[in-house]
Parts: structure tokens; C-alpha cells; sequence
């Protein structure tokens, strides 16, 4: 199975990325030879449990309380763009 | 002996007897990364490592502190350092001051250590040879048109080129070893959960750990000493007791059995890295260890499984820069989509878009089975090879990159790179600990030897590699300066 240049603008478009037409040309080339690596289809594993995580663990859990202050003003000192204390982007409905 | 050349416990003791101060020390150092031209740092912090070396030596003269008090490192730049600038290696973050510390951070300072400032790193450590940089390539110390390896290769180059008594790195699928091997220093890539990920920028979630890039195993059990334990704010961070790592460094190997995986010697591997390892090997049996022939079967699909996983963490993980809370914002977008898009564009580089895409595909609705559950499911038989070999074998050794470093520039091909990686992303995937120590060299170029050790056997690989290190001068060496 081989992507085409369509299929690749759609992934990068699924990934919020745009590609000039040379970056497009070379992606397509370079994702279809990434792939192509795969030799996976070949292994029989339909016995095997999938591994999500090296040492088998379960997600902790903890008490419902808090244990973090409000830091917004400095996490929004670094942000683009802030106002009231929200983030800033550009007007989405009118 | 110049004081660039010397170890932690070397330094320490030197700090100890008043030969000289902390600030005399980070001066050096300072100066010394001022003059190079390896590139290895994307941010010098001088007055910050001033500052922390007068506090150093005030504690050092109260008799206070501890063995690291005092010592200069260099801070692999994708860990966050409240109030410098955190990069990733990255136009998306060049922007970025961190408003809270990695906890390796917090605990490196909590150690009383100096930080000189933060090192250079292929983008988002998606690189083997430190060419993915925002900033520039890093050069390798032993010659400066090779590459130093990556992707924390400001960290290797700061160590062996003598800018730093010590650094960290990030290792999700070799970062660590390989930049160490292709540098001649001592590099550790701990259990997975060993080293708290918190504060750490995310690349491949399940992959990647930090660990201590260093001149000896004697400087890396120190410094993981350091960095190791339970953190509560790391959801994977492992609930496992914390030894002394330099507690066993002195213990014998004398009837340690050491595997040597086939498919680690076959085809690909140069033939003088070969011998380099094999020799090593043999120093290993002259001290009393027993060699045994085994296999990893499944290691061979480690690289399509790796080339999977990764990206697809990596594409969930970096979805969150977006050009809204923090990071690069395009000029003038014209409304969201035209902001989510281009201040991605514009902010990432060529081979973190390509991973995110190849994520993103591997993700996707119809192929997710195919890709991600396919490669979850290798992954379960690569860590199940470890399993049954280390059922008749204490460490396993081999070859760490199938090459000494190479020109820059001259691996154009994104595949050839991958490639390049087949001997470290198997103990990535398994979360197992592994390291390189220097063990010989190829065209006046490091070669290192890999050691992979059982989960949570750091004490051990520090072990076999301090016994290494004592008979050996390879992990001495030090390029030579014009």
C-alpha cells in the first residue's frame, strides 16, 4: 500500500500542519518509505496482549483534593495573547 | 590534570580540601564553553551559575552539602527551568520561559549543583544526530565535522569536550547511549519510571526516561542518586525503593554470565566497531565473567515497532502546541484554524512534522488496528525476548550504534537514520535500563559498549562498568584541543 500526495495533505491537515509543494513531494516520499519499514503484518499475534506500558502498572489514584494554587497569571505571562484572564484567539463567531 | 578533566568524586574532594572554589570552578568552565565552538549550548546561564557556586561555597565552607554540592553540569534544554529559557531545540519554544521546574531540575538543585546553562538537542529529541536542531548541529568533540550523536548531543559534547563535569540527557529510543558511544563518555538510561518525567518535555510518553551523561560510572551513580525516586506529580513514576547507586560499584563480576545477543553481531554492524566490542567482551571473561551466545528474535521488527509507537505518542503529545497558551504564534492569522495551522508550520522543523504525520496516519480511523495495536503487540514480544534471556544471563552486551559518528550531513534520508538506531530502541521498548561506556576507538572516533541490564539493575550495570573502568583507560581519553 502506497499513500498519495492527496492522502498525505489530509493527514498533515488531520495533524493541523500545511506543506508547500516541495515539503508535500518530499513527505510523500519520505512517509511511504517509513512505512514501507513495516514488517509487522508479517508477525503472528493474535495471542498477544498489546503493551501500552513497560511495566505493566495501573493508573494511580489519589484523594480528590487540592493540592495546586492558582498560578494563571504567571502561567498567562508567557501566553501569545490574554485578556481577562482568558487566551486570545481570533474571533470564531461573529 | 587540568580541572576540566576531572571526575565528581574528583572534583568534590578537591572543593573539600580548598584547592579550589566552586566559583573558581564554574568560571573555568564558563570561559571554556565561551571559547568552544562545538555549539553545545543553546543557553549559557552565567550569572544564574555564579550565583549557585557562591551559595555552593558558603555551604562548602560550613562543612554542608553534599558530594555534588558545588559541581558545574550541563541541563539538556528539554527540561523545564523556572524562569530560563526551555527550547526543546525548537523555533515552537525558542519563546519559551518555564514557569515551574522539572522535578530533575528541582532535585539538581536541591543537590546544591551549578548549572551552567542549557544544552543543545535534535527538536523535541527526534534525531540520532543532533542535525534536527533549531539551533544548529552540535559538532562531535573528537572532530568537528562529525556528528556528536543525538538526540542529546549538546549534553555528550559538553561532557567530553570538556564544557561540563557532567550532564543530563533523555533517552526514548537511544538518545542517551548512542551520543555517549559516538562522544566516548558514560551514559545511563535508567528503568522506565526510574527518573521522575514531570517537567520533562513529552516526546513518546512510554519511552522516555532522563539519566546522567557523565565521564565515569563512578560520576553516574552519583548523579543518579540524585535524580531517582518516586514523584508523586509523574503518573508512571515508579513506587520503588532508591538504593545507593555507589554502593556496589566495588563489587566483583567474577562469575557474572553475560549474554551476547546474535542479532546484535550480524549483518550492518562495522567491522572494527565489532572488534572494539569484542574486546571489551574479552576484558569482561579476563576478570572472571562467562560469556554465553543468546537471541532476541523479535529484536529485528524493534525498528518498525519503535518507528510506530513513537510517533504516535508524539503526535498526541505535541498536539498541544498550538500557538494559544505558550510557544510560537504566527504572524496576523486571519481566524483559528489559519493561527492552529500555521504557528505549527511555521514552528515546527521537517522531521518532528514527519513524525506527527506518521503518528496521525498510524492513529487514524482504519489504521489504528493495523499500526498502533500491531505494534503494541510486537512490542509485548520484543520485551518478552528480555524475559527468557535474562532467565540465563545477568547483563546483556553488544554494540551501541552500528558505526562510529558520522559526517555531518551526509545521512540525507530519513530511513538511513532510523536505521542507525537498531541496537538501543529494543530496551527502550521494554523499558529496560541500558548504557554506553567507552570502549575503544575506530578512526581515532569513541566507540561504546552497550550494557542492558534485568528492570531496576542500575546498581548493577554501574557495577560491571565501574570493574570495567578500573581496568581500562578508554573513558580517560580526551580529544585534543587546537
Amino acid at each position: 500500500m502506497s499513500l498519495s500526495e492527496e492522502q498525505v495533505t489530509q493527514i498533515a491537515y488531520l495533524a493541523r500542519l500545511t506543506l508547500s509543494d516541495a515539503e508535500l513531494k518530499d513527505n510523500t516520499k519520505d512517509l511511504n518509505a517509513i512505512l514501507g519499514l513495516e514488517q509487522l503484518g508479517a508477525i503472528e499475534t493474535d495471542d498477544i496482549e498489546p503493551m501500552a506500558h513497560p511495566l505493566h502498572m495501573t493508573q494511580r489514584l489519589r484523594a480528590d483534593v487540592v493540592t495546586e494554587q492558582d498560578h494563571s497569571d504567571l502561567f498567562q505571562s508567557i501566553a501569545p495573547k490574554t485578556g481577562n484572564k482568558h487566551y486570545l484567539v481570533p474571533t470564531v463567531i461573529e | 590534570m587540568s580541572i576540566h578533566t576531572q571526575t565528581i568524586a574528583q572534583l568534590a574532594q578537591g572543593l573539600k580540601d580548598k584547592e579550589f572554589s566552586s566559583v573558581e570552578l564554574t568560571q573555568h568552565y564558563l570561559k571554556r564553553i565561551q571559547q568552544s565552538d562545538l555549539n553545545a549550548f543553546i543557553t549559557v546561564t552565567d550569572e544564574l551559575a555564579m550565583a549557585q557556586a557562591q551559595a555552593a561555597d558558603e555551604k562548602i565552607a560550613k562543612g554542608a552539602g553534599s558530594i555534588l554540592t558545588g559541581i558545574p553540569y550541563a541541563h539538556k534544554d528539554i527540561f523545564c527551568t523556572q524562569g530560563v529559557k526551555t527550547s526543546a531545540g525548537s523555533k515552537m519554544l525558542d519563546n519559551f520561559i518555564a514557569p515551574y521546574d522539572a522535578t530533575v531540575s528541582h532535585q539538581l538543585n536541591q543537590a546544591d549543583t551549578v548549572m551552567l546553562g542549557k544544552v543543545n538537542m535534535d527538536e523535541f529529541a527526534m534525531g540520532s544526530s543532533n542535525e534536527n536542531s533549531f539551533y544548529g548541529a552540535v559538532k562531535n568533540p573528537w572532530n568537528t565535522d562529525k556528528i556528536p550523536g543525538g538526540s542529546s548531543g549538546g549534553s555528550a559534547a559538553a561532557v567530553a569536550g570538556g564544557l561540563s563535569c557532567f550532564a543530563t540527557g533523555t533517552d526514548t529510543g537511544g538518545s542517551i547511549r548512542q551520543p555517549a558511544s559516538l562522544c566516548g563518555i558514560t551514559g545511563l538510561k535508567p528503568t522506565y519510571g526510574r527518573v521522575s518525567r514531570y517537567g520533562m518535555i513529552a516526546y513518546a510518553s512510554s519511552l522516555d526516561q532522563a539519566g546522567p551523561m557523565t565521564k565515569t560510572a563512578e560520576d553516574a551513580a552519583i548523579v543518579l542518586n540524585a535524580m531517582a525516586g518516586f514523584d508523586e506529580k509523574d503518573s508512571t513514576s515508579a513506587e520503588q525503593a532508591v538504593p545507593d547507586y555507589t554502593a556496589n560499584l566495588n563489587d566483583s563480576v567474577k562469575g557474572l554470565t553475560i549474554g551476547l545477543p546474535k542479532e546484535f553481531f550480524s549483518e550492518g554492524l562495522d567491522d572494527e566497531v565489532a572488534t572494539q566490542v569484542m574486546n571489551a567482551v574479552k576484558e569482561f571473561e579476563a576478570m572472571g565473567a562467562t560469556v554465553k551466545e543468546i537471541s532476541l528474535p523479535n529484536s529485528a521488527y524493534a525498528i518498525p515497532t519503535y518507528y510506530i509507537v513513537a510517533p504516535c505518542e508524539c503526535s498526541s503529545n505535541l498536539s498541544r502546541l498550538d500557538g494559544v497558551r505558550y510557544g510560537y504564534r504566527c504572524d496576523n492569522p486571519k481566524d483559528l484554524e489559519d493561527l492552529y495551522l500555521r504557528s505549527r508550520s511555521e514552528g515546527f522543523g521537517a522531521e518532528v512534522k514527519r513524525r506527527i504525520m506518521i503518528g496521525a496516519y498510524a492513529l487514524s480511523a482504519g489504521y489504528y488496528d493495523a499500526y498502533y495495536l500491531k505494534a503494541q503487540k510486537t512490542r509485548h514480544l520484543i520485551s518478552e525476548d528480555f524475559k527468557k534471556a535474562f532467565n540465563e544471563v545477568d547483563v546483556i552486551m553488544g554494540p551501541v550504534s552500528p558505526t562510529t559518528a558520522f559526517d555531518l550531513g551526509s545521512v540525507k534520508d530519513p530511513v538511513s537514520m532510523y536505521l542507525a538506531d537498531i541496537y538501543t530502541l529494543s530496551a527502550n521498548l521494554a523499558g529496560l535500563p541500558g548504557m554506553s561506556i567507552p570502549a575503544g576507538f575506530s578512526n581515532k572516533l569513541p566507540v561504546g559498549l552497550q550494557l542492558i541490564g534485568n528492570y531496576w539493575s542500575e546498581s548493577k550495570l554501574l557495577n560491571i562498568a565501574h570493574q570495567f573502568q578500573l581496568q581500562t583507560n578508554w573513558h580517560q581519553q580526551m580529544p585534543q584541543e587546537n
